[in-house]
């Protein structure tokens, strides 16, 4: 194939991506989305197959072929409830092979290149080692930290901004000297180490309610990783999708930010620890009163006795696989002409998204999950707010208590609504740390235990007394008969 | 003084002693005349039932309101075969109406807790006989009409049955459609209803008269109202004329004389066009305010029907007789007192409910306690262990602590969007001399590519805002596939011999970056097939 046609089907591939990207605006389109990205993947890697520069078929295919299976496997097994760990994982290889290229890359010497063109070159290679260190090791860790191998408690060395710092400045004094001096590759290898642990203890520090932004950034990061291959590479293909990627990344990071109040800075340097410190030492804003318990009977009454309802999830739904069980309540209750609803924070659960795809899973219609700020206005209208293992999503304290470490942070109004039930293993404090006067509020009552098996005996207990309505509903109609 | 005072502390200790912690609650049948409430019904014996209190009724307490002895037994209540079984046995006493002489004498020498309707500023009389039985008592006419305390505010659950009733009674004594009809029989005009003082009971009435299909409106001297009003459907009057009569507690003040003059003027011009008047205001304290002069009975069509709604406190209306029902110069006065009663299952129930939120707010059977810290306990407190605790001392006002904090909120605001326009110009900067830097420093080839890359990024982030929130999972891992495009990286590098480090390096490249993209396709198209409408 002759290097025109290449360029040709990269920028086939380019538009398919694209595409792909704007396919997932809406569901009814996402499903295209994937294929037109499968589509420029297909035509990419051909293309370069038959390119003439890629001579090896055999290594070729020796290492496709598994890596495919590999990956088809991954993806078969997932269960969606751990769909954030497969992304962190996925990220990491990501990573590496855009250290990987970048260290084979220099191995392999490019004598064509000088002056300038050499040294640019050379800073490219090392970015992207660079980049490429810090998303595999990060994600390694965000991994571990969400598949509970590693704490999600935030590890927080003393003086670890210093730390960052030292790490950093260290990478770019061995930049220069590997551009400058002899001995490139071990200052290349000795920079790849640095990176590695400043993506280990960049992520280490940050707590597990962050993790949504760790996730995306990490997306970001595996971008940016892409695209500096795709620099010192000359192809524009890599460059174009790692764009993509890392703008994609970037501005998941951003929303999610946004739905916490904080500042993309103060996550990746760890800074949610600070918050908690400082509430812990203010302390007097600890809300008064007292938690009204209630029973799994008195909850499927109220919910019987609702016409509109919302469910707000959180990650606790996602812990305890409730989802299921929660869906079959949505359509029994749907069934008898109630109004049911779900409302979705944007960092509820451990990544973008991730309370959207365990409903999705468990066949609960896309139209009626709506997001924070489609439903917020809707709150003082509702009858019962059924809350799912969610805690610092909904907490008050958000709107009305300046010294609260979430302070300024959009939450789910749902204090608003007539009755809520907060579905809860203890009263505990969230991620956050914050305490939560949602749970002293009057129209509020606490509904202790698992998740899974409180939905799943209001589940029971509403199918009964739908039995017995049904019947007598059958009664009617043979007096009328 | 310090004599006097040591054995009434002594005994007051005593009384707390001899006392055990009160579970048991009673219920008598109501003895005044055409009294026809309950203080519980079976339904709500169930509930307080869950709060650990056992409850004794009077038997036949419920007939009247058509709760059957039977029904209280099968909620798991005990029956008293008498009045003095029933006081002499429970701790705590629910009524409805002030405890009449005979009453009062059956309470224990103990003295029981009580709680009922008393309208302590009416019934001086009442209260020194109930205190010199030692008695405790909460009156529900003085829970403080605050937010918290909405649930238990049975003045609030009674008005509103009062509003609906007075339609129903109005109507009842009206000889004409309130919707207007068109029919073979010819036209039939819709009846006019004009509803004063917009309270509970007020928009009660005007609900029930919207829904009846009369056109109505409504006068409130107190213009917050006027979106609630207009809420119901009805028509908001308003006068020309510059004074809020907004008083304390939800209610109305006395309004100055000018303004009644006005008042006054719009009521006798409204008096000749509509059909119902339907009267409910009321200023505490003090007798009803006269509104509806004989004059304006006189100017209203025949046929006509005047509800006034505060004919227990001397009527809204001169011609009001209380407990009355009769024609003057051919227009119907209602000056029932007893509505609330008149509907006594449905009053009951919410009365039992109010009660039960009460006596929950107390702590239930267990840890039952008069707390003297609670507003609501103490605003409703009018008798503790015989000592007279009412009027309570005023509510402090909480309001205009916020207000206070407001311009701190607002200053903050304000700085934090400087800051922000200062950090988006300064990065602005620094791209501006970025870009020049590279232009400067760059050679072409990169600059190429520098194009590329700077229009995919933006490219990358129109796309990605109209990406709806509920697929970022979907797209994560999209992106994520996509960015295993790196294989090509490796794929170039594998060119040289096959130990070469980069071929080696590259080799393994491809084979994760491949994981990747698999893994990311068929992941995104698994969870993609899931959503569905």
């Amino acid at each position: 194939m002759s290097n025109n046609l290449v360029t040709v089907a990269y920028i086939a591939a380019s538009a398919l991506f694209i595409l792909s990207l704007g396919g997932l605006s809406n569901q009814e389109s996402a499903r295209k989305g994937n294929l037109f990205g499968i589509a420029g993947m297909a035509i990419a890697f051909l293309a370069t197959a038959l390119s003439s520069r890629v001579t090896e078929y055999t290594t070729l295919i020796a290492v496709i072929v598994p890596g495919a299976i590999i990956g088809a496997i991954l993806a078969a097994r997932v269960a969606m409830t751990s769909m954030p760990e497969l992304v962190a994982m996925l990220h990491s290889f990501v990573g590496l092979a855009a250290v990987l290229v970048g260290l084979s890359n220099y191995l392999q010497p490019e004598s064509h290149l000088v002056g300038v063109e050499a040294t640019i070159h050379e800073l490219e290679i090392f970015i992207g080692v660079f980049i490429g260190a810090v998303t595999f090791t990060g994600s390694i860790i965000a991994f571990g930290k969400l598949k509970g191998l590693i704490g999600s408690k935030p590890l927080l060395l003393p003086a670890r901004h210093l730390l960052n710092i030292a790490m950093l400045g260290g990478s770019i004094f061995l930049g220069w000297q590997f551009m400058t001096g002899a001995n490139g590759l071990q200052s290349l290898l000795i920079m790849t180490a640095i990176a590695c642990v400043l993506g280990i203890h960049l992520v280490m520090a940050i707590g597990g309610a962050d993790m949504p932004v760790v996730i995306s950034m990490l997306n970001s990061y595996s971008g940016w990783a892409a695209a500096a291959a795709g620099f010192m590479l000359s192809n524009d293909l890599l460059i174009i999708t790692g764009a993509l990627v890392g703008s994609s990344g970037a501005i998941l990071s951003y929303i999610m930010c946004n739905a916490m109040n904080r500042s993309f800075i103060s996550v990746i340097l760890g800074g949610f620890g600070e918050g908690t410190n400082s509430s812990a030492a203010k302390g007097s804003q600890a809300p008064q009163g007292e938690a009204t318990p209630t029973t799994v009977e008195e909850t499927a009454e109220l919910l019987s006795n609702a016409k509109s309802i919302v469910i707000v999830p959180g990650y606790g739904m996602a812990v305890a696989q409730a989802q299921h069980a929660v869906s079959d309540i949505t359509k029994i209750l749907r069934k008898r002409g109630k109004e049911v609803r779900f409302g979705i924070h944007p960092v509820a659960g451990r990544m973008p998204g991730h309370m959207n795809v365990l409903l999705a899973e468990a066949n609960v219609p896309y139209d009626i999950v709506l997001e924070m700020d489609e439903i917020n206005e809707d709150f003082p209208d509702t009858d019962v707010v059924l809350v799912i293992g969610a805690n610092d999503t909904v907490n008050p304290s958000a709107l009305d208590d300046p010294d609260s470490p979430i302070a300024g942070m959009p939450v789910m109004e749902v204090w608003k609504a007539e009755n809520v039930v907060v579905m809860k293993r203890s009263l505990g404090i969230g991620y956050a740390g914050v305490d939560n006067p949602l749970f002293y509020m009057e129209n509020n009552q606490m509904l202790f235990g698992d998740a899974k098996q409180n939905v799943s005996a209001i589940l029971a207990k509403l199918s009964e007394s739908g039995g017995t309505k049904d019947i007598t509903k059958t009664e009617k109609v043979l007096v009328n008969a | 003084m310090t004599v006097t005072f040591d054995p009434a502390v002594a005994n007051s200790e005593q009384l707390t002693k001899a006392r055990k912690q009160p579970h048991k609650l009673g219920i008598p049948k109501e003895i005044y005349p055409n009294e026809h409430r309950v203080a519980a019904t079976p339904e709500t014996v169930k509930k307080l039932q869950k709060l650990g209190f056992e409850v004794l009724i009077e038997s036949g307490a419920g007939i009247a309101a058509s709760f059957s002895d039977d029904a209280y037994q099968e909620a798991g209540c005990h029956i008293a075969p008498n009045a003095h079984t029933l006081w002499t046995e429970a701790d705590i006493v629910l009524k409805v109406r002030p405890p009449e002489d005979r009453e009062i004498e059956l309470i224990p020498e103990m003295g029981n807790t009580l709680i009922s309707f008393i309208w302590p500023a009416q019934n001086q009389e009442l209260l020194e006989k109930l205190a010199s039985r030692n008695a405790t008592v909460l009156a529900m006419d003085a829970v403080p009409r605050i937010s918290r305390a909405q649930k238990m505010d049975a003045l609030s659950s009674m008005a509103n049955i009062a509003g609906y009733r007075a339609v129903i009674e109005a109507a009842n004594n009206f000889g004409r459609f309130f919707t207007g009809q068109i029919t073979a029989a010819g036209k039939v005009p819709p009846a006019k209803v004009l509803v004063i003082g917009a309270g509970v009971a007020g928009l009660a009435a005007i609900g029930a008269a919207r829904s009846l299909g009369a056109v109505v409106r409504a006068f409130d001297t107190r213009p917050v109202v006027k979106e609630q009003v207009e809420s119901l459907g009805a028509e908001f009057l308003e006068l020309e004329f510059e004074e809020d009569g907004t008083g304390q507690g939800g209610y109305a003040k006395t309004m100055s004389k000018e303004f009644i003059e006005a008042e006054m003027a719009l009521f006798s011009e409204q008096a000749k066009e509509v059909d119902i008047i339907i009267t409910t205001a009321l200023i505490p304290g003090k007798p009803a305010p006269k509104l509806i002069t004989t004059a304006m009975v006189e100017s209203m069509k025949e046929g006509s029907v005047v509800v006034d709604l505060a004919a227990e406190q001397g009527g809204n209306c001169e011609v009001t007789k209380p407990n009355e029902i009769y024609k003057y110069k051919g227009v119907t006065i209602i000056g029932l007192t007893d509505l609330p009663s008149r509907m006594a299952a449905q009053s009951s129930q919410l009365y039992g409910t109010n009660l039960w939120h009460l006596l929950k707010d107390m702590g239930g059977a267990e840890d039952y306690k008069v707390d003297f810290e609670d507003e609501v306990v103490r605003g409703a407190l009018i008798l503790h262990e015989g000592k007279v605790t009412w009027p309570p001392p005023k509510p402090s006002n909480p309001s205009p602590a916020p207000a206070k904090s407001q311009p701190g909120t607002v200053k903050t605001v304000a700085q934090t969007a400087e800051q922000k326009s200062d950090s988006s110009f300064f990065w602005l900067i620094v791209a501006g001399l970025a870009l020049v830097g590279i232009g400067i420093g760059a050679p072409s080839s990169f600059l190429s590519h520098f194009t590329v890359f700077v229009l995919a990024c933006f490219v990358g982030w129109q796309v990605i805002w109209n990406v709806t929130p509920a697929l970022h999972t979907p797209l994560m891992s999209v992106t994520n596939a996509i960015s295993g495009i790196i294989i090509i990286g490796g794929m170039l590098q594998i060119g040289s011999e096959l130990t070469s480090p980069a071929t080696i390096l590259g080799a393994i490249a491809i084979l994760v970056g491949t994981i990747n993209i698999s893994g990311g396709f068929l992941v995104t198209q698994r969870m993609l097939k899931m959503f569905q409408k």
